[in-house]
């Protein structure tokens, strides 16, 4: 507890008060340093509560602009934002509300050629993308980096989140083989989402990474936890490792990156 | 025939996986079919018979909060 300032006692106090968490869980919280893959829906709640929780280190990668249709669900940024690159909108916010907190920003997008050398700055990866190429690029970069990822995924209703620990519980390729043809995805050709979604999925996926930081609790791997809100009813599917995996099963074929076609879509 | 799909016990008239999707009006690219805890290769659906107390998971692609392709 010595190592702490007396503001950061008083800051993390309730963290530091559980049993499970405790002086040395926050000490670790605070050592950690995690990367979220886009400040959009789902990168929103995981940036704003991992910046209040201490994350130490927080990067945070999208190359896109506000534009007036995020803000009914997107978090990180106002009104005021418009027009702004979305990781210098997400950086403000966090260091807003926590300055104890370190924040680097990447205003470009993820591809084969940056991701390696990005990950490798981060212990833990989190997922806040909409498209499938990237989920893929993500998921076998993880893989390679040997650094565990927790995916999430919303659509419409419904949300999905998964944690992924390389060479030892389920990856995404394990379960969905290859991205969806691109005329098929709904991102493209029914983007609705019901806007507070992000907020369930996100603060789930934030749940996990503070759980890999402080080295509690039961991961969600080999399950994949899914709800929908209409319903209000979530439901965990067992899973198993896919030894045909591509990029972890008994024979590997994918041993490099592949930057899939984007899909090209007007939303 | 009596099967469980994503946790509700269903009555079903199909024979295989694909027919099972097309009855219910899934597209075969856009799900992810784990049959009795063991995930199937796309290309298997019709090939994978559905037999009487089989437990099947459709597990869907789902994206993110990100409009178009920023990352
Ligand atoms: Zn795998």
């Amino acid at each position: 507890m010595s190592s702490f300032t007396e503001e950061q006692i008083r800051r993390y106090s309730r963290h530091i008060i559980l049993p499970e968490v405790g002086g040395k869980g926050q000490r670790k919280i605070l050592e950690t340093k995690v990367l979220i893959i886009g400040a959009g829906g789902l990168g929103s709640p995981i940036g704003l509560y991992l910046a209040a929780a201490g994350i130490g280190r927080i990067g945070i990668i999208d190359g896109d602009v506000v534009d007036l249709s995020n803000l009914q669900r997107q978090v990180f940024h106002h009104t005021s934002d418009l027009s702004r690159p979305k990781v210098e909108s997400a950086k403000a916010k966090m260091l807003a509300i926590n300055p104890d907190i370190e924040v680097a920003t990447y205003n470009e997008r993820l591809s084969s050629k940056n991701v390696m050398s990005i990950f490798s700055e981060y212990d833990i990866i989190v997922d806040g993308t909409d498209n499938f190429p990237t989920k893929f690029l993500i998921n076998d970069a993880a893989i390679f980096a040997n650094k565990p990822l927790v995916h999430g995924g919303i659509l419409r209703f419904d949300g999905q989140v998964m944690t992924i620990i390389p060479n030892q519980s389920t990856c995404y390729r394990c379960i969905f083989h290859n991205p969806p043809p691109t005329g098929l995805v709904p991102s493209c050709q029914e983007a609705g989402v019901l806007g507070v979604l992000a907020g369930v999925i996100g603060t789930i996926q934030a749940t996990e990474v503070l759980k890999l930081a402080v080295g509690k609790g039961r991961l969600l791997s080999n399950r994949l936890l899914t709800y929908n809100a209409l319903r209000s009813k979530f439901r965990e599917v067992k899973l198993h490792r896919n030894p045909k995996c591509a990029v972890c099963g008994e024979k590997p074929t994918i041993k490099e990156l592949i930057d899939y076609e984007q899909p090209v879509c007007a939303i | 025939m009596q099967v469980k799909i994503n946790g509700k016990q269903e009555d079903v008239n199909v024979k295989n996986i694909l027919e099972l999707l097309k009855a219910r009006n899934v597209e075969p690219e856009m799900v992810s079919v784990e049959l009795n805890s063991q995930i199937l290769d796309r290309k298997d659906y019709a090939a994978t018979s559905i037999k009487e107390g089989d437990t099947i998971e459709f597990l869907y692609f789902m994206g993110g909060g990100v409009a178009k392709e920023a990352v």
